[in-house]
């Protein structure tokens, strides 16, 4: 399911009669009077630092996601003693089935995990989408087309189903490549993926707008002075299309969330001890009837932090193109 | 017209056939090895080695590719020399020696369930979606507008595994409104079909219909702020005709491109949530061939899949020139 529409207006901001003052300024001041937007903003911020420190928390909670307790756990079955999946003073929101691990450890190392896969593949996203949407859109003729067919033969894939086949064997190279073994390798080859199959989305819009872009007086005039190709396309062209980059940055991170989510739930994220909320709800299938917790407590923190992101993504959107959106 | 259905029918092969090309490259560099499949616990070399001529895997990836698209269109013979040769008919998609079947044959199993599933979330979605789009933007700003964007939002921004599971937690554990689903075609018995579907129609049908909801908000405040609509308000026509005639008709272009493409996305399989509901689909099918490195599944579902994909491109394209005049199909 495409969530991106084409943004138009850009062009129309840079030519608003507030001239003396810059995009930025315009933009974050429409933001900071959207008073739901800012709470969400800090509500993400707050998750960012939770997930940088998150083993400084654990050592001040005393709990970490690693370490086995048996005392934790009943003798028979391996299920969690106590009310709620085990919840308790020393573990306050349970433990895992069968080995005693703490969930609440569990939840800030697998946001560690989430936040670092969604965030970079968002940034490598935006950097292969942009750079070759404006080159298609520049150069025209035989490179765009060439782009062209390459994004229609990447979309036309159902890349659910290849990024599962290939996840064993693509692994594997990583780590013949170097990346060390296990996670690290399974991390970056979620990244990679999501990368691969999300930069054309973005490249379609990029490259619509540089059509209409690359016809402006501007752009004429700078070739008439002689200006390099580059700084044409990165200098000239590339400031005028980051209203809707930006706008795609905020509304892909919290889909790379979910489908990071349901890779881990279907089996190729990170392995044990590590985990994710994928990977948590995916452990859950077995045990939600018994112990609930286990479904509801990744779940909701994962609602939560994909309806924030995307919260914050209308808003800028929004703050970015009022006409656009809410209208 | 005639011309433009050519052009793009041609170009349609072209990127079918570059696509089946890719998936080969691509699936070649699995180690996964499917010879290893067909040869039981007593392996021993010189069989694997037989194995593999036999299923031809000993051949450069070009030829592979080569001997499937001829098989594609002639029918293929595994082993032709050995004494237990394998025929596989001609549209021969490939051929599973994990399973013993041929690899249509498995897909064209597989299906029914997977159409079941995707017909019955599409029609349910796009009423939803389109009604309730509608419905918000003509109350634009008023606070039923606000409730159903909220609800989008909650609904685009739920995992579609985790409301999964919440359905059958709720639903069929906690209230046993249903039982658990066990899949049966609606013509052998109606209403295990129906007990089974409803929750995976629902799931899938909100995820899909919170998009719907927002994007036909969006065209119909384009739309309504055009100015034919302020020339048919002007001639006077009860408003029901002008929403209904006027705007609805112009703005739903873009939902049909996209509810076709969705659609075509289905029919290759939700694989999620096939899995979590435990259909027989397409999807479902797809991961069981992942665990058992099941080669030839995978690629006929991967080719089965993108086919629709493209297919749906082209007939949402012709569908956009009949439903909007303004569609100049013209090179």
């Amino acid at each position: 399911m495409s969530k991106t529409g084409v943004i138009d207006g850009p062009a129309a901001l840079a030519s608003d009669e507030v001239a003396s003052r810059s995009l930025r300024q315009i933009v974050w001041a429409r933001l900071r009077r959207d008073r739901l937007a800012m709470v969400c903003l800090i509500i993400l911020i707050f998750l960012y630092l939770i997930a940088i420190f998150a083993p400084l928390i654990c050592d001040l909670l005393g709990v970490d996601p690693y370490s086995f307790d048996k005392e934790s756990i009943s003798d028979s079955g391996g299920g969690p003693v106590g009310a709620w999946g085990g919840i308790s003073t020393e573990h306050p929101l349970g433990v895992e089935w069968g080995t005693g691990r703490d969930i609440f450890a569990q939840l800030l190392y697998g946001l560690r995990i989430s936040l670092l896969i969604a965030t970079t593949a968002t940034i490598l996203t935006v950097f292969f989408g942009t750079v070759l949407g404006i080159v298609s859109g520049y150069a025209r003729g035989k490179t765009d087309a060439v782009i062209g067919r390459i994004m229609d033969l990447i979309l036309a894939f159902p890349f659910l189903l290849i990024i599962l086949a290939l996840s064993g064997v693509l692994t594997q190279r990583l780590t013949d490549l170097g990346v060390p073994d296990g996670n690290p390798s399974r991390i970056m080859y979620l990244i990679i993926v999501l990368s691969i199959f999300g930069w054309p989305y973005l490249a379609r819009i990029v490259r619509g707008q540089v059509l209409s872009v690359r016809e402006r007086e501007f752009v004429e005039a700078s070739i008439a002075m002689g200006a390099s190709r580059y700084r044409i396309l990165f200098k000239e062209i590339l400031p005028n299309l980051w209203a809707p980059i930006l706008v795609y940055a905020t509304l892909t991170l919290p889909t790379y969330i979910g489908t990071e989510a349901a890779l881990s739930f279907l089996g190729i994220g990170v392995l044990p001890p590590d985990t994710s909320f994928g990977g948590m709800l995916g452990n859950s299938v077995s045990y939600f009837s018994v112990v609930p917790s286990y479904l509801f407590i990744p779940g909701t923190v994962l609602v939560v932090l994909v309806v924030t992101f995307n919260l914050v993504g209308d808003a800028v959107r929004d703050a970015l193109d009022p006409r656009a959106g809410r209208v | 017209m005639s011309a433009y259905v050519v052009r793009r029918v041609i170009s349609m092969i072209i990127l079918l056939l570059l696509l089946t090309l890719v998936v080969f490259i691509l699936f070649s560099l699995l180690p996964a090895d499917p010879a290893r499949l067909t040869c039981g616990k007593g392996c021993t070399p010189a069989v694997l080695e037989a194995n593999r001529h036999k299923l031809g895997l000993d051949l450069p990836v070009i030829q592979q590719y080569w001997e499937f698209m001829k098989g594609l269109f002639v029918g293929r013979i595994y082993a032709a020399d050995s004494p237990d040769p394998v025929v596989c008919n001609a549209p021969c998609l490939g051929y599973s020696f994990k399973r013993g079947e041929e690899v249509l044959v498995l897909i064209k199993d597989r299906l029914p369930a997977t159409i079941w599933l995707a017909l019955g979330a599409f029609i349910l979605w796009l009423a939803a979606g389109i009604s309730v789009g509608v419905y918000a933007a003509l109350r634009r700003g008023r606070w039923q507008d606000k409730t159903v964007m909220g609800i989008s939002l909650a609904g685009y921004s739920l995992p579609s595994f985790f409301l999964g599971l919440m359905a059958i937690f709720f639903i069929v554990i906690r209230l046993q409104l249903l039982p658990y689903p066990s899949y049966v075609s609606p013509f052998e018995n109606p209403i295990q079909f129906f007990q089974t579907m409803l929750l995976p129609w629902i799931v899938l049908a909100i995820l899909y219909a919170a998009f719907y909801m927002r994007l036909t908000r969006n065209q119909m405040l384009e739309v309504l702020g055009e100015d034919y609509i302020r020339t048919a308000r002007a001639k006077g026509l009860p408003e029901r005709i002008v929403i209904r005639k006027h705007a609805l008709r112009a703005g739903l272009t873009p939902i049909v491109t996209a509810a076709g493409l969705d659609l075509a996305g289905l029919l290759g399989g939700a694989i999620i949530t096939e899995s979590i509901f435990s259909l027989p689909g397409l999807g479902s099918l797809a991961v069981n061939s992942v665990n058992d490195a099941d080669l030839p599944v995978i690629v006929g579902i991967t080719l089965v899949t993108a086919t629709f994909i493209i297919v749906a491109n082209l007939i949402v394209d012709l569908l956009y020139a009949v439903i909007d005049p303004r569609v100049r199909l013209v090179s």
